[in-house]
């Protein structure tokens, strides 16, 4: 491991991501740290989802190291990369279908988070209740529609108790009213001092969470700072205009 | 926040009463040989074979997702370790056991490679499995091909004791395996194995163990479809490799846990039970009975994909041996969500109004 920056939880350095001859991920060098809420956006097809996918462990990197609280974690798998306090959503969100609301996030409390039964229930009912989702607890997933499946994967993560979140697009297609109840309750997870990486199309929703952003297109971050200035940024201007290569 | 908070509920007043039904029903089938006939208890030492077949399958596909056309393997390796156990020299009844032991250990080692095939490709493999196994099995010199041998030592017992230990024996190894296979689905290893069914890579990202999991109840569907493979071998007496590793058993299993209900506890049982009563009365009807079962299943699948036991669950709320969870919300608690969310609430927390 190179050096990182002090006190980075996560650090990401020289990653590489390649299917085939498809390169997605083009030498990306990330850190933040806890606490941080960084924003990423970026254009479809910029590697954002696949950038949380290589730093949650769901494939390893071509190429690169990633580090958590110091250690790395290159080699470890998304299981125990969520024992360790990382945790992803999916931008499509992925329900256990046959199991209630309640169960799905009891799996997350009793085995991500570790915790026994007790506990693992009060943790559960919190997550529910924090996403509002107490009064679905008891409908199968698959019975739920697309803005419940979408909590209900934040209230999974959450169960897992993470230090650091990684959120793929939760806010996609949320009316105004939803958007500020998820405004909300991403403020109450940094109150809780939970770090949070958040992937949104919906630029506004993200500046009011976000100290800081970073956008990427082709697999590349070409801008990571304050959030004004990155907007402003000229490359990030053309890469969502299509302004073509400068 | 609020001074009432949620109660998990994992049973309902049905729920325990059906817990000391089940206890009574175990208690009279004990004293039952008393009452029956040979015939009979023969029979319902059959039943309580297809109670553990169907219980395991349902384990493994229903719960665990791992749907596998060659379960017949551990049936036929449960008889065929038990006949060279008894061959040397054990006792031909604790022979029994210690070969669904063995099932269970060569079970682990096959798991190695098999869980890492998925789906489809995880069922027609554990088919070629166990059409391998039989050949190999056909090759030790005992066995002597598909002339098969018999356990030849169980012969030293007298009819009637022979029938009654088998009978026992059969209804403590289904009661034990159901007690076990109820307290693992219904612990916190239960909801991780139905997660891993629902959603492999999400049950992964959210930090269950998904290999070892998996392994966990391959190994132990293994071992109880080897306990039945030795008890059907201690009924039968002859051991013919073609008969016991042929695929209709794994297409019993199917049946029944496809008509009682895939993916839950009751429906297994009830399958079981449902399948040995068309056996009973249509089983000498030769080819016909065949074609009733294929019927049957086909019926079910198109009409009651969830089968008998999903579809009462589902329309009339009933759990009798279930291992799910419920929240039950104190009154009003369902508006309390805090200033984070609050959609048009769905007050209710019932499936189906």
């Amino acid at each position: 491991m190179n050096a990182m920056p002090n006190g980075a939880i996560l650090s990401a350095a020289g990653i590489h991501k390649r299917f085939g001859a498809l390169v997605v991920l083009d030498d990306i060098d990330f850190a933040m740290g806890a606490e941080e809420a960084v924003g990423i956006v970026g254009p479809n097809g910029a590697g954002k989802t696949t950038l949380l996918s290589v730093l949650s462990g769901a494939y390893p990197p071509s190429a690169g190291t990633i580090a958590f609280k110091g250690d790395d974690v290159t080699a470890l798998p998304a299981t125990q990369r969520c024992r360790l306090g990382l945790v992803r959503t999916h931008q499509v969100p992925k329900p256990f279908g046959g199991m209630t609301a309640f169960e799905n996030v009891f799996v997350a409390a009793s085995h991500g988070a570790g915790l026994g039964r007790d506990e693992a229930y009060e943790e559960s009912l919190g997550s529910l209740k924090l996403c509002g989702m107490l009064g679905v607890a008891n409908r199968r997933a698959e019975t739920l529609g697309l803005l419940d499946r979408k909590r209900l994967e934040l209230a999974r993560a959450l169960a897992a108790k993470p230090t650091l979140l990684l959120l793929d697009e939760i806010g996609g297609g949320l009316t105004d009213g939803e958007a500020a109840e998820l405004v909300e309750t991403i403020r109450e997870l940094r109150r809780r001092k939970i770090g949070i990486v958040w992937i949104e199309h919906i630029v506004h929703i993200l500046l009011q969470v976000a100290e800081r952003l970073i956008c990427m297109d082709a697999g590349k971050i070409i801008a990571d700072g304050d959030p004004r200035a990155v907007m402003a940024d000229p490359q990030v201007i053309s890469a969502y205009l299509g302004g073509g290569p400068k | 926040m609020s001074a009432a908070s949620p109660v998990i509920e994992r049973g309902t007043a049905a729920s325990r009463i059906a817990g000391f039904g089940v206890a009574i029903i175990i208690l009279l089938l004990a004293l039952a040989p008393q009452f029956l006939s040979a015939g009979a208890v023969d029979r319902m030492t059959a039943l309580f074979i297809y109670v553990i077949l169907a219980a395991m399958w349902n384990a493994l596909a229903g719960f665990g997702g791992l749907v596998s056309v060659g379960q017949q393997v551990f049936f036929g390796l449960g008889a065929y370790f038990a006949i060279r156990l008894a061959n040397a020299g054990l006792n031909p009844f604790v022979s029994l056991f210690v070969s669904a032991v063995i099932v269970g250990a060569v079970s682990w080692p096959i798991s190695l490679f098999m869980l890492r095939l998925r789906n489809g490709e995880f069922a027609i493999g554990m088919w070629v499995i166990a059409a391998l196994t039989h050949l190999l099995v056909n090759l030790d010199r005992l066995i002597q091909g598909e002339t098969g041998t018999s356990l030849i030592s169980l012969n030293v017992y007298d009819a009637s004791t022979r029938r009654l230990t088998i009978y026992w024996l059969a209804l403590a190894s289904m009661t034990a395996l159901l007690a076990v296979l109820f307290g693992l689905l219904r612990g916190s290893t239960g909801a991780a194995i139905r997660a891993i069914r629902d959603n492999e890579d999400a049950a992964a990202s959210i930090g269950v163990r998904v290999t070892g999991t998996k392994r966990l109840l391959f190994v132990l569907a293994a071992f109880g479809i080897g306990v039945a493979g030795a008890l059907w071998l201690a009924t039968a007496i002859t051991f013919q490799p073609k008969t016991y590793f042929s695929v209709q058993w794994t297409a019993y299993m199917i049946f029944m846990v496809l008509v009682g209900g895939i993916g839950t506890f009751e429906g297994a049982i009830l399958g079981a039970l449902l399948f040995f009563l068309i056996e009973t009365w249509f089983g000498g009807t030769g080819v016909w009975y065949l074609i009733g079962l294929g019927a049957t299943a086909l019926v079910f699948s198109l009409l009651l994909p969830r089968g008998l036991w999903g579809t009462l669950e589902e329309r009339f709320g009933w759990r009798l041996l279930s291992v799910g969870y419920r929240v039950r919300l104190p009154v009003n608690a369902s508006d309390t969500t805090g200033g984070t969310a609050s959609p048009a609430q769905v007050t209710t927390s019932r499936e189906k109004a």
